[in-house]
């Protein structure tokens, strides 16, 4: 859990600048009356949170170790037998390579357009509000209705067939979910599409808390637009990108409903979408094989963590020194 | 219509695209509604002729839309009243008093920011199915306060931090107890928090869809996506009113959204930023 501890403190912190308070000395044990009030206060909140946040997650390392349909208590022990299927399956090592695709692809293509995105809307203009409203539409609409809506428009005699033949690019018409070499790319674009309000809303924050007097002392040194943003803006929007770049990883590791949504259980694996989420409902749930569901799932989690503890250990940590774990 | 200082006429284009782009999807659902079938065969991007209401006024008519507006108002409402209330308890702990495992009990559920249900998913049905809340409401709703109170702590424990020790103090003075303090002072100087975390967890209860997914699968009690989903595979040839149907389930959201605009982005940027 210590690699936890970052995320909270930047969290706490906002931006880990100020190193952490010095730990006080604790008063010497605490009355029962305010020990009540603790109970109290927050049990309820741990109560749910141990039984349907934790509990499961640990209920997946035990169901993970059995052949289990999901009736009765497990029986069937197996050992690590589901480990090895799932490692020496093919299918999830493509899901597996789709998900690596698919974070490296969203740090790439998201990240410079939301970049560019919000320096664009970070210049005084007439009805900016409403335009960062319009914006974030994608992002508050529910995945189902963003993968209703893709999936009928780039059916191949869909709407965006039909509008690249009409202004001369008909060449460019192409079965957009089906074909295997396309898919990844076509969920690459809805991906974005649905996800980058967010980054941008998050960076143009970012950029309003830069203090206008760098830039003003900037070009006061004759510098242009360009040099100024380059020098002084993006190097001190990095926190906020790396922070971005986490949220994405995580998400994009755990991707699930989009694909779901849009190309099923099936089809994503023969168009080369699949995701280790995917992967896990098909061969677990949808299956009918409860053990070997909750092992992916643990597969799962172990990868995510290891990612989540590296980044923060080798990225983050630059924003977090003093904090807890901030290479003490 | 430029403003004298930066208005730069390539800029305005720019974002006129952008919008274009964003926007252009969400007016295919809006508008592909007002058109009949083979309107929609014929030209597949074109806009209403002559614009018909029937889709609309077929799936308003119609009770299955108005139960899963029900269902998924129900299951919203239920959680943002768990997540908020049981979230600005914890955070009032974690934020005001001193104690041996505070530190613990923050990184965990800092910890469960990381993990979004997808990870719990397969035990969590086992464990709902256990508890026979399968095909029942709360069977959502439970899981759904769980997975909300991260991000609900994260962002409330530093607004509850903020207020000034001198009023809990003053209180200390006029004989309010703690707990007073926290009933009388704390919630009503926090109430824009509660907002920003309450519209979140809203928002995203209404859009859920991989819990309702596992848990629900009796058509009385789906939730809107649900709902969506079944309605685009069961009217698949019906391809206008899938889209009427979808551009309705999105309207509450939108409005919420629309609504709260500032304090939803506010929260977010303040969950990642502090």
């Amino acid at each position: 859990m210590a690699g936890s501890f970052t995320v909270a403190d930047r969290v706490r912190d906002g931006g880990g600048v100020k190193p952490a308070p010095p730990a006080r000395p604790r008063r010497r044990g605490i009355g029962w009356a305010q020990r009540l009030e603790i109970a109290v206060l927050s049990g309820p909140a741990i109560l749910m949170f141990a039984g349907f946040v934790i509990f499961p997650v640990l209920m997946a390392a035990y169901y993970g170790f059995y052949r289990w349909k999901g009736f009765g208590p497990p029986t069937d022990f197996v050992g690590l037998d589901n480990y090895r299927t799932i490692l020496a399956d093919t299918a999830f090592h493509e899901a597996l390579l789709h998900n690596g695709q698919i974070v490296v692809l969203s740090l790439l293509i998201q990240g410079p357009i939301a970049v560019g995105l919000a320096l664009l809307l970070n210049h005084r203009m007439r009805g900016q509000s409403i335009i960062r409203i319009l914006i974030f539409v994608p992002y508050v609409i529910s995945e189902v209705i963003v993968g209703t809506a893709w999936s009928l428009m780039l059916q191949t005699n869909g709407a965006v067939n039909d509008v690249l033949r009409s202004i001369g690019l008909g060449w460019l018409a192409e079965d957009w979910l089906a074909n295997p070499e396309l898919a990844l790319w076509t969920l690459m674009l809805i991906l974005t599409w649905k996800y980058i309000g967010f980054a941008v809303i998050l960076f143009l924050a970012g950029m309003q808390n830069i203090p206008e007097e760098l830039s003003e002392a900037a070009a006061v040194d004759g510098a242009t637009y360009w040099q100024t943003q380059w020098r002084v803006t993006l190097p001190l929007l990095g926190p906020t990108i790396r922070i971005w770049a986490f949220l994405s990883i995580i998400g994009a590791l755990q991707l699930f409903d989009l694909v779901y949504i849009i190309w099923g259980q099936y089809v994503a694996s023969t168009a080369g979408t699949s995701t280790m989420a995917t992967y896990m409902v098909a061969e677990g749930r949808n299956a009918g094989n409860y053990g070997y569901g909750n092992a992916v799932a643990v597969v799962l989690f172990l990868i995510s963590m290891l990612i989540a503890l590296v980044y923060q250990r080798f990225v983050l940590r630059r924003d977090t020194e003093g904090a807890l774990t901030g290479g003490r | 219509m430029a403003k004298p200082r930066q208005g730069n006429p390539a800029v305005y284009v720019g974002v006129l695209m952008l919008i274009g782009l964003m926007l252009g999807p969400v007016l295919y659902i809006i508008i592909g509604g007002f058109r009949t079938n083979s309107q929609i065969t014929t030209d597949p991007a074109g806009l209403p002729d002559p614009w018909v209401f029937s889709n609309y006024t077929d799936v308003l008519a119609g009770e299955t839309f108005w139960r899963q507006v029900g269902n998924s108002t129900i299951a919203a409402v239920i959680t943002t009243i768990g997540v908020v209330g049981l979230g600005v308890m914890a955070s009032y702990v974690l934020a005001r008093y001193r104690f041996r495992g505070r530190g613990v009990m923050y990184a965990l559920f800092a910890a469960g920011l990381m993990f979004p249900a997808t990870v719990a998913i397969t035990p969590l049905y086992i464990l709902i199915k256990n508890l026979g809340l399968v095909n029942t409401l709360p069977g959502v709703i439970l899981p759904q306060i769980a997975f909300g109170l991260p991000t609900t702590i994260i962002i409330l424990v530093p607004f509850l931090r903020a207020i000034p020790r001198e009023i809990e103090e003053a209180a200390a003075i006029d004989q309010c107890s703690r707990l007073g303090f926290f009933w009388r002072m704390v919630l009503p100087l926090s109430v824009p928090g509660l907002i920003t975390t309450g519209i979140l967890a809203f928002v995203n209860s209404w859009n859920s869809y991989l819990l309702p997914l596992f848990i629900l699968n009796d058509q009385e009690t789906f939730t809107l996506p649900l709902g969506v989903q079944a309605f685009a595979s069961e009217y698949s040839v019906d391809t206008a009113k899938v889209l009427a149907f979808t551009s309705l389930s999105m309207i509450p959201a939108l409005v919420f959204f629309s609504l709260f605009e500032r304090r939803i982005v506010g929260g977010l940027t303040g969950a990642v930023k502090g």
